[in-house]
């Protein structure tokens, strides 16, 4: 578990950074938490000619308020840092939920935004906060710089729209706060594993309680993370009562063609995404504080 | 009054050590010159060697010599078996290195000795074996058809098999009013020890040391001896600290001939650190056993028989004692009860897996699993509470020594002492099962919950003998020097304890000496329960020895008799006046040891050697309880309350039993829920590093609640102790297996294999 000869670069800006890509390419690999990096590395399951480091460039670890409501999150931002941020609990909560299932807090104290969404592991929680939440991605190349949408973003197993010689530099998070209401569920075989399979909703409500908008995705249940369109078009203009929720998650299974490995068969994944996306639902329709249980 | 060290319970001395990180580890060892190994293991299952080509690797700066089977073939023995030696099994050996086909991934080809291990993985890389890949075989069953046979010489892949019986097992099925056939499958699963196998070896000046021995260094002494052909007493295996065994570390694997050799062959120190990708395809594997099974009993629960089929999967080779655990399976398959008539076909079955060893409580997990869920089941059927069937055919005290029969190929099992009802009662009390009704129910979450119990026994101390010698200096300091070895058992403060009581010193001035084959011509090793009932033991003994002697040295000295006289707090009295000033130290006893003339057995140091033999085996024993909750939809099994009662007649240290018993459940809990090497079609590891090798965390172990009982100490040795490491891991796959499927009852659930995953619940809940 000694990994194969590498050159190592440590950039203290994003040009020069972005330069380093541009002249190594496919041979090069940011080093970012090194949480997802390092094991394969030292697997020798990826074997960069050249690494560059990141974490000495100044500025891209901020979560900052933007005019709009929304956030900005900078890629080198530490995925505790968001746990324990009170901006990311006012504006994204559903993030603030999801944070605390990845690995374990020593895990979080390195790993970054920008590694878990780069790394894009169909079963991480931060990839699957951020199509729930419509999260655009600000990347960079000494060619420029372009913006995606989640739904663009992911395209395959540990596959995404970065192209080798892009940077990941931030994302944007719309605010959801108001009548919206949010759950995450997932379930591991161990806290702190990759989830076996799990679900993220969001719900606006009206007064009356009918779901003006509803978001579902799944995660762990296929090559990445998906939004579960037929599930969230049934319970818009519905009073997401128990019925709906059943169908909902009927809907979802129904959807799914997960895989097997040795922890869960394909036929558990697609079971049991339902019930995580049931349950989800019960969770993001649970009293809120300061609500009256009626 | 003097302070009284047995029995209480002292913080380990060793701890400091550990806890600001000052242990000496074997990858701590560095020597001056040191070169690095690494190992071009096969990546097939099964497949015939056809060429191997080094030239790319040799011609790396930095990689400094590649040894293939040629190298070692005029000295290839393979390595002897050490426990449960069986004829048949002589040919399904593994040698040091493959040498026309192997057998399993991971079989080691070649050995890379180079610079650092950076260039040995390079080296790796490059090294270009030619394979030439055979059908793989990694199901007992589909072994036993012989159609793929994976040692050529003994044209069959069963290693081995015999039958154990005691009583007429056809006159209890006859006269049974009730029978129950089973099958169960326990999964193949190891100890993964946090400190991977690793040395340093150095010949120089014509002796070989080898750093980071461990568990049986003297036995393994004399076969590294054997293989290479090289005097015994030029061989020094020296243990530093160790970060666990469970039975993986410290048998004698094909490394350990390796790395010595070329070690010897370069003249410069080679270091071998195993790293987890290596450990899980490398070391012993264990666990693996099937079972058929079938009770006769009486309408009202009476055991009458049990008949069953035990099948090990050995794995690619007969490793040094993996043959213990198909026999460890039959041996205590009857368990803590009155079972008249007992018959086990025992097989040993090779296929191309990684070669099984032992893991803490080998055979007996295992047993105690297929037993217990049995015994569910039966009580089931009959409408018998479980707790009741039990102690409706438990051995009583009165019967003790109680002769199980035949169940083992090597002697009688013969139980020394136990309250086994009382040690069941203890558990029921601690998890509320009389107060619990009904033993399963649903919550509002929807989650099922249940009770699970079982019993258990487990042989420790196993002989022949185990030494300790005692040595006095002029400042009355006493050194221990141990023929065990220390895993992280605790012995440099129990064999303290011990020593201090059994001599009349106090325990700071007694230092343990452990794991170095010069500092005692014999030692057993550690393993099996054994340290402190033969170690302790032999502590103990050459304690009175040199107690004699030096209330001799004394009485002469004062002139008067050894009767009139006490050693007590490492000084001596005369008898009726040990609160007044003292007549001697220890000290001016070592130097009066000096003079020559001064006693009878010859002057010098005060220095004894003593031996303690056992022929028998103690038997610690107790049960495990568990309250479960199971989420349907999941398949999620929370553990609630888990508790562990064992008896272990004496207890030296009561905290690091309960450490021992705490830390062995919660082994035993990720074992039972987590824990599985799985292998696919073609004998591809799956599990191949911990991303996939699910061991429990803090997390995932609940709190255990650890009842140590001394109610029946041994009357095997003058401590009265029985071993008490393994108590603790015995019983959980039988309670949790049992809570389980005495929760999911309701819905037809009946575990007969393990792991529990939340797949498996899952798919028994849809079928
Ligand atoms: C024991 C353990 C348990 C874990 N459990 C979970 C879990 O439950 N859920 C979960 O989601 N994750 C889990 N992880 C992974 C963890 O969250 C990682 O932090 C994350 O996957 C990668 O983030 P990183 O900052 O460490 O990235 P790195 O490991 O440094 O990089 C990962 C990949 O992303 C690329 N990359 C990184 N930053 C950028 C960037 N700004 N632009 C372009 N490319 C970039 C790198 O080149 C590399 O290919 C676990 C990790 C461990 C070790």
């Amino acid at each position: 578990m000694k990994p194969a000869r590498f050159d190592y670069y440590s950039p203290d800006s994003p040009n020069e950074a972005l330069e380093l890509l541009g002249q190594y390419g496919d041979d090069a690999k940011i080093l970012a938490g090194g949480q997802s990096l390092m094991p394969m590395m030292n697997m020798r399951l990826v074997r960069p000619k050249v690494v560059i480091d990141i974490n000495r460039i100044a500025g891209l670890s901020h979560i900052s308020p933007r005019p709009d409501g929304g956030l900005a999150v900078g890629a080198m931002t530490r995925q505790r840092e968001l746990e324990r941020s009170a901006l990311v609990l006012e504006t994204a909560p559903l993030l603030s939920l999801a944070i605390p299932y990845i690995g374990h807090f020593q895990i979080r104290n390195r790993g970054t935004v920008g590694g878990s969404l780069a790394h894009s592991d169909p079963a991480a929680e931060i990839p699957a906060v951020c199509l729930t939440l419509d999260t655009e991605f600000e990347l960079a190349s000494s060619a420029g710089e372009r913006t995606v949408k989640a739904e663009d973003f992911f395209l395959n197993h540990l596959t995404t729209a970065l192209e080798p010689a892009e940077l990941l530099t931030q994302i944007r998070i719309p605010q959801t706060v108001g009548n919206w209401r949010w759950g995450f569920q997932e379930v591991c075989r161990r806290d702190g594993d990759f989830a076996l399979v799990g679900a993220a909703t969001m719900l606006r409500l009206d007064d009356r309680g009918i779901c003006l908008e509803s978001r579902i995705t799944a995660f762990g249940a296929g090559g990445t993370p998906m939004r579960m369109n037929a599930a969230e078009n049934h319970l818009s203009g519905s009073s997401v009562n128990a019925d709906d929720r059943s169908e909902a998650a009927r809907l979802v299974s129904d959807a799914l063609d997960p895989i097997s490995d040795i922890h869960a068969s394909a036929k558990y994944r697609q079971d049991v995404a339902g019930v995580m996306v049931r349950r989800a639902l019960e969770q993001a329709l649970l009293p809120m504080e300061g609500e009256d249980a009626a | 009054m003097v302070q009284q060290y047995i029995g209480a319970s002292i913080t380990r001395k060793e701890d400091e050590r550990f806890l600001t990180g000052r242990a000496t580890f074997a990858d701590d060892v560095k020597l001056p010159g040191m070169l690095h190994a690494a190992f071009v293991r096969s990546p097939h299952a099964h497949a015939r060697i056809v060429a191997i080509d080094t030239t790319a690797a040799l011609a790396i700066p930095g990689v400094v010599a590649i040894f293939t089977y040629e190298d070692i073939a005029d000295l290839a023995k393979p390595i002897p078996v050490r426990l449960y030696p069986l004829p048949s099994l002589e040919p399904f050996l593994q040698y040091p290195l493959a040498q026309d086909k192997v057998r399993y991934v991971g079989d080691p080809v070649a050995i890379v000795i180079a610079d650092s291990r950076y260039v040995g993985e390079d080296a790796l890389d490059v090294i270009d074996v030619t394979y030439e890949p055979l059908p793989a075989v990694v199901d007992i069953e589909d072994s036993l058809r012989d159609e793929t046979i994976i040692h050529e010489a003994p044209g069959t892949n069963l290693a081995a098999h015999y039958v154990v019986s005691t009583g007429d097992i056809d006159q209890a099925f006859r006269d049974a009013e009730y029978t129950r056939k089973e099958r169960f499958k326990t999964n193949r699963h190891t100890g993964n020890p946090l400190e991977t196998r690793g040395m340093v070896v150095a010949y120089d000046s014509g002796e070989l040391t080898v750093w980071g021995a461990t568990k049986v260094p003297h036995f393994n002494r004399e076969v590294l001896s054997s293989l290479l052909d090289f005097p015994e007493e030029k061989m020094h295996f020296v243990e530093g600290d160790v970060g666990g065994g469970f039975g993986i570390r410290g048998e004698f694997y094909p490394e350990d001939f390796l790395v010595p050799f070329a070690a010897m062959r370069l003249g410069r120190p080679v270091k071998w650190m195993e790293d987890r990708l290596e450990h899980l395809i490398a070391a012993n594997h264990s666990r693996d056993v099937l079972c058929d099974i079938e009770i006769a009993m009486k309408k009202d629960g009476a055991i009458l028989g049990i008949r069953a089929q035990v099948y090990g999967d050995m794995g690619g080779y007969i490793r040094t004692h993996g043959s213990l655990v198909p026999a460890s399976t039959a041996g205590l398959l009857m368990g803590p009860y009155n079972v008249p008539a007992y018959e086990c076909g025992v097989h040993c079955v090779i296929t191309n897996k990684t070669g099984v060893g032992t893991f803490r409580a080998p055979g007996r997990y295992e047993s105690c699993f297929i037993r217990e869920r049995l015994l569910d089941m039966a009580a089931a059927d009959l409408g018998i509470d479980p707790a009741e069937l039990r102690f409706k055919n438990l051995i009583q005290p009165s019967q003790m020594p109680y002769n199980a029969g035949r169940t083992r190929a090597d002697g009688d099992t013969i139980f020394d002492s136990g309250n086994y009802p009382q040690g069941l009662t203890r558990a029921l009390d601690q998890i509320g099962y009389a107060e619990t009704n009904p033993k399963r129910w649903v919550d509002e979450a929807g989650r099922y919950h249940g009770i699970g119990i079982a019993t258990y026994v487990k042989n420790t101390g196993r002989g022949p003998y185990e030494g300790a010698r005692i040595v006095i200096s002029g400042t009355g300091d006493v050194a221990v020097y141990l023929g065990i070895t220390t895993m992280g058992q605790g012995h440099e403060t129990t064999m303290a304890q011990i020593c201090a009581d059994s001599l009349g010193v106090s325990m700071d001035a007694v230092t343990i000496y452990h794991g170095n084959t010069d500092y005692i011509p014999f030692g057993g090793g550690t393993y099996g329960s054994r340290g402190t009932v033969m170690g302790g033991n032999a502590v103990h003994l050459a304690c009175q020895n040199m107690k004699e002697r030096i209330l001799s040295l004394a009485s002469t000295y004062l002139d008067t008799e050894p009767a009139n006289l006490v050693l007590q707090t490492g000084e001596i009295f005369r008898k009726g006046t040990e609160q007044g000033p003292a007549l001697l130290s220890l000290g001016e006893i070592a130097c009066l040891a000096e003079v020559p003339g001064s006693n009878e057995e010859g002057s010098g140091t005060l220095e004894t050697t003593a031996y303690f033999e056992a022929d028998q085996l103690t038997f610690s024993y107790g049960s495990h309880a568990a309250h479960v909750a199971v989420d349907p939809e999941t398949g999620k099994i929370e553990i609630i309350h888990y508790v562990v009662v064992e008896d272990i007649g004496r207890a030296i240290n009561p905290l690091m039993v309960h450490g021992q018993a705490v830390g062995g459940a919660a082994q035993g809990i990720g074992a039972t829920l987590l824990e599985e090497l799985v292998y696919d079609d073609s004998g591809q590891l799956l599990a191949g590093s911990f991303m996939d090798y699910l061991l429990p965390t803090s997390t995932d172990v609940p709190p255990i609640e650890s009842i140590v009982l001394e109610e029946a100490p041994s009357p095997l040795n003058p401590l009265g102790v029985k071993g008490a490491g393994e108590g603790g891991i015995v019983a959980t796959g039988a309670t949790l297996a049992n809570a389980v499927s005495n929760a999911l009852a309701p819905l037809g659930v009946q575990i007969t294999q393990l792991p529990i995953s939340p797949n498996f619940i899952a798919k028994l809940l849809s079928s």
